[in-house]
């Protein structure tokens, strides 16, 4: 545990501006600035926030035989998602499963035409790379020049439109090159807020450079982990390690949406993942418990572990809280828990919070409308 | 003349009552707070008892009574408002507690202590 923590490039910026830092799988990373928590998440929901998340995991899969078929295919050995059918200059969301239905990781994938650029989760990032090296019809190649950026937020389009006009016609999950003062730039609009927004991933030399430049934008505000999680919670997002991991299956997680239905049973390319037989078993039968929403009676928050119960008294538990906290937008504390799935939405759970029992409303996800571009 | 705690609550001596919040630098190491959980007024409590919950939109804390006594009043606004335990740290009290041995603040922290404390 002694090992040294990694830093961005734009750690010197992070200090500079008076963030909290921490340490964040395995990174030195913003947790908040002086506008705190709150005031960083209401900002990001009316103007424009901007999120260091060059700790994520940035790779090249490359097909060895220059056919991106071969790489499409390749992927669709662990990724349950319709990888082929991806035109060029788009992104979709996925699934790394493992061969007993779990999730190994959640990502992006983008097709650049000769070759995918995937975006991967700091902490599973290494796991990741060893995983798609098993792959033999394909290069590997982890982005380690690079930062990446989110900005998110009503005002991202007309903000970066400034910076790079050609962004301004891109729509919800386009994914382009760009040009920036001589340096490439990979924009994706697409996000982890709820908002409309892009992420951009950028050349370490050009990095503090063009994050500067988005926060010299009036409308634009550095943001931390701290609101980029209670935003992604409203937003209804998992977030791997708290909502899924190794031992939760994409039908648990409420993820069954990624799994389209040419990977499924009579889909042209049906099955052929991890754990592909009790993956697809599950998404047609229904799993017996599922990933909701859950709005707490009152303001006190219900954080990650702890116990529901069906009943207010006595019984045991029916799932632990994943994911919980204040809603800024929403006005009140929300949270996310895998629950028996036959509990109806609008039910009343209790959570024990401090040995009392607290009633729980069972709602939908998101917990806020997104506001894509689609 | 304020006193202080080592749990970085503030206290305030009125008549035999003591009146008791939390610091400016308490509440920015706790972040927003988003919630509040107050004793019952009326509740007899230990030195050093946790009496309060406190959630900001990070972690939930504790805050102890810093004295054995009653509690003859609570802050109930703080409920509907605990937004303003950030914006003004020194006027947003949370409990005043009678003590049962008399209202001797002397063996707290005075503002230079409390200072060095925090460093």
């Amino acid at each position: 545990m002694a090992e040294e923590l990694r830093r961005t490039g734009l750690y010197d910026l992070h200090v500079a501006r008076g963030a909290r830092m921490v340490p964040f799988a395995g990174w030195d990373m913003p947790v908040q600035y002086p506008m705190g928590v709150l005031g960083e998440h209401l900002h990001t929901r009316t103007h424009a926030g901007l999120f260091d998340v060059s700790h994520m995991g940035q790779v090249l899969v490359v097909p060895k035989d220059g056919s991106l078929r071969t790489a499409a295919l390749a992927l669709e050995s662990l990724i349950p998602a319709d990888v082929l059918g991806l035109a060029e200059g788009r992104q979709r969301y996925g699934l790394f499963t493992n061969a007993a239905s779990g999730i190994l990781d959640d990502l992006m994938f983008a097709n650049r035409g000769d070759h995918y650029l995937l975006v991967v989760n700091a902490g599973c990032a290494d796991q990741d790379i060893a995983h798609l090296q098993m792959l033999d019809a394909v290069e590997v190649i982890p982005v380690t020049d690079r930062g990446l950026l989110a900005l998110q937020g009503p005002k991202a389009a007309a903000v970066l439109a400034r910076l790079l006009p050609e962004a301004a016609g891109m729509r919800f999950m386009d994914s382009r090159i760009l040009g920036w003062n001589g340096a490439e730039l990979w924009v994706s609009r697409s996000g982890y807020t709820g908002e409309d927004g892009f992420e951009i991933s950028v050349p370490e030399a050009h990095l503090a450079d063009f994050a500067e430049t988005l926060l010299a934008q009036p409308e634009v505000a550095p943001i931390g982990l701290g609101a980029r999680d209670s935003l992604r919670l409203e937003a209804g997002m998992p977030l791997y390690g708290h909502d899924m991991d190794a031992d939760v299956t994409p039908a648990e997680a409420a993820l069954g949406w990624s799994i389209p239905k040419i990977r499924r049973p009579g889909g042209a390319r049906a099955g052929g993942f991890p754990g592909a037989d009790t993956v697809l078993a599950q998404l047609a039968a229904g799993p017996a418990t599922t990933r909701r929403g859950l709005r707490p009676e009152g303001r006190a928050p219900i954080r990650e572990g702890v116990p529901l119960f069906a009943a207010p008294e006595g019984g045991d538990p029916i799932g632990q809280v994943s994911s919980g906290g204040f809603g800024p937008s929403v006005g009140a504390p929300i949270a996310m828990a895998c629950i028996p799935a036959d509990i109806p939405d609008g039910a009343t759970i209790h959570a024990e919070l401090r040995g009392k029992r607290l009633p729980v409303t069972v709602t939908p996800l998101p917990f806020i409308t997104p506001s894509y571009k689609r | 003349m304020l006193k202080y705690t080592e749990d970085h609550e503030w206290l305030r001596a009125e008549g035999d009552e003591i009146t008791v919040g939390i610091t400016a630098h308490a509440s920015e190491q706790l972040g927003d707070v988003v919630f509040i959980e107050l004793p019952e007024e009326g509740r007899e409590v230990e030195a050093g008892e946790e009496i309060v919950v406190i959630e900001s939109v990070k972690a939930a804390s504790d805050i102890v009574a810093p004295i054995a006594g009653v509690i003859t009043a609570v802050n109930t606004a703080l409920a509907d408002a605990p937004g303003d335990v950030n914006a003004d740290p020194l006027a947003a009290w949370f409990f005043r507690i009678r003590p049962a041995d008399g209202a001797d603040l002397s063996g707290f922290l005075d503002e230079a202590a409390y200072q060095a404390l925090i460093g």
